[in-house]
């Protein structure tokens, strides 16, 4: 039997239920935590700001792997080049240690590009193997150099003319705004086409790029993007801790926390890497006096995890209960009639 | 003059350790495309099986090589078939993630297990004896035994990979694993078989290290770094061209620790970056991967 | 005669894409078997069930009496089923005669050994320290004929022998086949080109869209019949 003479009737949907009520519960939370600094204590804020900055972290480093197919294992790199920046722009060259937040972010995505055209001739696990050594080399070159505190590391001078109160007021609104941004950066980018893309190439590499797809410029724009991202959280951390040394910024304990973090909450969504920072700062809570015991257990959980639940915890909820907080995919919504 | 000679020869030498740190390393990629982020870290728990062994019995820790190699090759073959073989198919991050997260877990275990002291077994006076080459040079015959035991451990991997019918298994399996088990050949043993031999080689490769110097449950990584050097810079596919590659990172490391002793490290990661920019196959690669 | 190869209503699927909808198979010892049949048409899947490479969803599969559903694919070679599958999948990294002795993994006892199959394809031995992908096509096939045949199977299962190959030398390899068959191994043959399938088979059966839509002795069936059945019309 021939078809109806008119095709269904359709329209794209892209906002859910739960993402408009989500909407709405995340504009007030955002206007309680803007006004924290005049009611809420300095751990508190301290507190938020680390928070964020692993939150940034892992959602830069689940835009690389569970979107761009970038494994990386040397984010760190960027964080030690985003912190140096930092004092660099602030103690040696004397601009506001503030404003070197933005520009510690723009001098580690400069360094991301040459370093990307070296390591990007690695490819898969080799290619994640190779950001490790180079963020070594950028870890080595610093500690050798005396002029920024060699090995010992060296304290933000450039802070001293702040009162307390503003400089981690200012700090944490500095947090807030690079959360934010993130967050908006990373939902409008998967909408857009190039997150289409990017979506395309993680499923098949070849089948995208015969389809017209840039991957190589697609994936570039990711890891610089990512570089940026990374160095902005390293120039935030160490405007908090106001002390420095090579081997706390560049060391390889920051992408195990960014792994754990969005293996355990789901990768390759929005929502995961939130939910695992929350369960991530958690057990930190719960288990900070047993040092060496914490990380072996993120570790396990991490393991089992990929072993038996590879979608994290909320991949797990999502497929189960069909939530999207920040929906990024397109839902065909049939008519009937008309 | 002799100096520089002798850093060279002193590099040289390394390679061979250096080699041995890789061919676990490339025995289990080339078998399974696995490449196990953790790897360091077995060639420090090797290390402290041996230390275990040496302060139980007494014995000399190159004797007690002889217990450590079928203990890690059971580790390895527990390993593969309990986790590992679980990870492998088309998507790269399971094994990537799930070593990289054993890494951590056996770092963190061996530091509550024998804390962050440093160590170092001695083997005896072979570790400061020296044959005279003439004209003032002189090579250890410590490093030169660890370079013989790398060429003999390489020829050895090479006869099995040739001669023998594991070997071949190893390779059809390598080739089409599906076609493999036609064959009769059960996958899951032949990967776990592959994981044993790549950790007996990590074995000896970590008793060698323990003695050669002072050691820590936190420097596995660096161990992994330089074995994926060697690797890299030799070229895939080709145990010989690892073991080059680990003699040229071994002579970059030592001219650079001769310039200023903060050198040394950095002085091989950019000889290692140079080959990946100038010559990204490596030095002598037979597959192209 | 007693039944070597039993199938009944078996069901396969790809994921969620049904190959195979209840295939009713009986194949007796030494009989020679040609399974014909369009692209498509699950005759490459029904080997696959078969040799353990895909499981079956519903039915049953025996094998010389015994139930062969879920067994893996490796321990099948040791109970007397080997392939030669679709594409050769010779290995790459393996000589010629390394391909040949691999396939002796399995290790049963039996007759074919090098020696043999050397005698059988003599263009192998030749060429037997030659990397396996660098014969041509046909005698790549016939090294993975001979590689199969190392293993000393009872049920000797062939995909798609003829193609990519020119006639000259599919002539000869079916007539090595005949030997193999003289020689009392059981053989199945999935082809594509049905003059020869009806040339060299007691019995075919003809696949359409992933069921049994035809089955009888060459000399019973008419051209119409078999098209009808090959295309479904």
């Amino acid at each position: 039997m021939p078809a109806a003479s008119h095709p269904p009737a359709y329209r794209l949907e892209r906002s859910t239920a739960a993402s408009r009520i989500g909407g709405i519960l995340a504009a007030l939370l955002v206007l309680i935590l803007a006004a924290l600094p005049f009611f809420g204590s300095s751990a508190t804020m301290r507190t938020i700001v680390e928070f964020i900055s692993l939150l940034t972290l892992a959602q830069m480093w689940n835009l690389l792997a569970g979107y761009a197919g970038l494994v990386s294992i040397g984010q760190q790199a960027y964080i030690g080049l985003g912190g140096y920046a930092l004092f660099v722009f602030g103690n040696d060259l004397g601009i506001n240690p503030f404003l070197a937040v933005p520009l510690a972010g723009l001098a580690a995505a400069a360094l991301a590009l040459p370093t990307a055209a070296i390591v990007f001739r690695l490819h898969g696990a080799y290619f994640a193997v190779g950001t490790w050594v180079v963020a070594e080399v950028y870890r080595l070159i610093i500690a050798n150099m005396a002029w920024q505190g060699g090995g010992s590391g060296k304290t933000l001078t450039a802070i001293r003319g702040f009162s307390r109160w503003n400089r981690e007021s200012i700090t944490y609104w500095i947090a807030l705004a690079i959360a934010a941004g993130t967050v908006a950066l990373v939902y409008l980018l998967l909408r857009s086409r190039h997150g289409l893309a990017l979506t395309a190439i993680r499923d098949s590499e070849a089948a995208s790029a015969s389809l017209g797809v840039n991957v190589f410029r697609a994936k570039l724009m990711v890891y610089v993007l990512a570089a940026f991202g990374a160095g902005l959280i390293g120039a935030l951390v160490y405007l908090n801790l106001l002390r420095i040394s090579p081997d706390a910024a560049f060391g390889v304990n920051w992408t195990a926390f960014m792994i754990f973090i969005v293996v355990i909450g789901g990768i390759g969504t929005i929502e995961g890497p939130i939910v695992g920072t929350v369960i991530f700062f958690a057990l930190r809570e719960t288990l900070s006096d047993f040092g060496t015991w914490y990380l072996i257990l993120l570790g396990a959980v991490a393991v089992l995890t990929m072993l038996r639940a590879p979608a994290g915890i909320w991949g797990f909820v999502a497929r189960r209960y069909d939530l999207r907080f920040f929906p990024v995919q397109r839902r065909v919504r049939l008519h009937d009639g008309d | 003059m002799y100096g520089w000679i002798d850093t060279i020869l002193q590099g040289l030498l390394l390679g061979g350790l250096y080699a041995l740190f890789a061919a676990g390393l490339s025995l289990s990629f080339g078998v399974m495309r696995l490449v196990n982020i953790a790897h360091g870290d077995f060639i420090v728990l090797a290390a402290f099986v041996a230390l275990v062994i040496v302060q139980a019995s007494g014995v000399n820790p190159l004797l007690a090589m002889l217990a450590v190699v079928p203990v890690m090759a059971l580790v390895g073959y527990l390993l593969q078939r309990g986790i590992l073989n679980f990870t492998l198919g088309k998507d790269i991050l399971p094994p990537l993630l799930v070593t990289f997260g054993l890494s951590i877990i056996i770092q963190n275990l061996l530091l509550v297990g024998f804390s962050a002291d440093t160590r170092k077994l001695s083997a005896g006076p072979v570790e400061t004896a020296s044959i005279k080459l003439g004209g003032g040079l002189a090579i250890g015959w410590y490093p030169l035994i660890v370079f013989l035991a790398a060429i003999a451990v390489i020829a050895a991997l090479q006869l099995l990979f040739a001669r023998t019918m594991l070997g071949r298994a190893f390779r059809a399996t390598s080739d089409d694993q599906e076609a493999a088990q036609l064959m009769g050949i059960d996958n899951r043993r032949i990967y776990g078989l592959a994981m044993a031999l790549a950790m007996a080689i990590v074995a000896v490769a970590g008793v060698f290290l323990a003695i050669r110097t002072t050691f820590t449950p936190t420097i596995g990584p660096d161990r992994l770094l330089f074995a994926f050097e060697a690797v890299i810079i030799g070229g895939l596919g080709s145990l010989w061209g690892t073991l080059a590659g680990g003699m040229l990172l071994g002579v970059a490391q030592t001219i650079g620790f001769k310039l200023d002793p903060g050198y040394g490290l950095l002085a091989g990661h950019l000889v290692f970056l140079c080959v990946l920019v100038f010559r990204p196959t490596g030095l002598f690669a037979r597959t192209l991967d | 005669m007693s039944a070597l190869l039993e199938a009944e209503g078996v069901a396969a699927f790809y994921g969620d894409f049904q190959a195979l909808f209840g295939i009713d198979l009986e194949i007796g010892e030494g009989e020679r078997i040609a399974i014909i049949g369009a692209n498509g048409a699950g005759k490459s899947t029904f080997l696959k069930t078969v040799t353990g490479l895909l499981p079956l969803r519903h039915g049953s599969l025996r094998f010389a009496g015994s139930d062969i559903a879920g067994v893996p694919a490796h321990r099948l070679v040791a109970l007397g089923i080997a392939m030669v599958p679709e594409g050769r999948r010779l290995f790459a990294s393996l000589s010629v005669e390394e391909n040949l002795a691999i396939g002796a993994y399995g290790r049963r006892p039996g007759r074919w050994n090098l020696g043999l199959i050397y005698r059988l394809f003599p263009v192998l031995a030749e060429r037997r320290a030659a990397p396996a992908k660098a014969l041509s096509g046909g005698q790549q096939q016939m090294c993975a004929i001979g590689r199969a045949l190392m293993a000393n199977p009872s049920l000797l299962l062939c995909d798609e022998l003829s193609l990519g190959l020119a006639p000259i030398v599919i002539k000869d390899i079916y007539a090595a086949l005949a030997s193999i068959a003289g020689e009392g191994t059981t053989i199945v043959v999935v082809e594509q080109d049905i003059n020869q399938a009806m040339a060299m088979a007691d019995r075919l059966y003809c696949f359409q869209e992933g069921r049994v839509a035809l089955e009888g002795r060459p000399g019973a069936l008419t051209r119409e019949r078999i098209s009808a059945a090959y295309f479904g019309l």
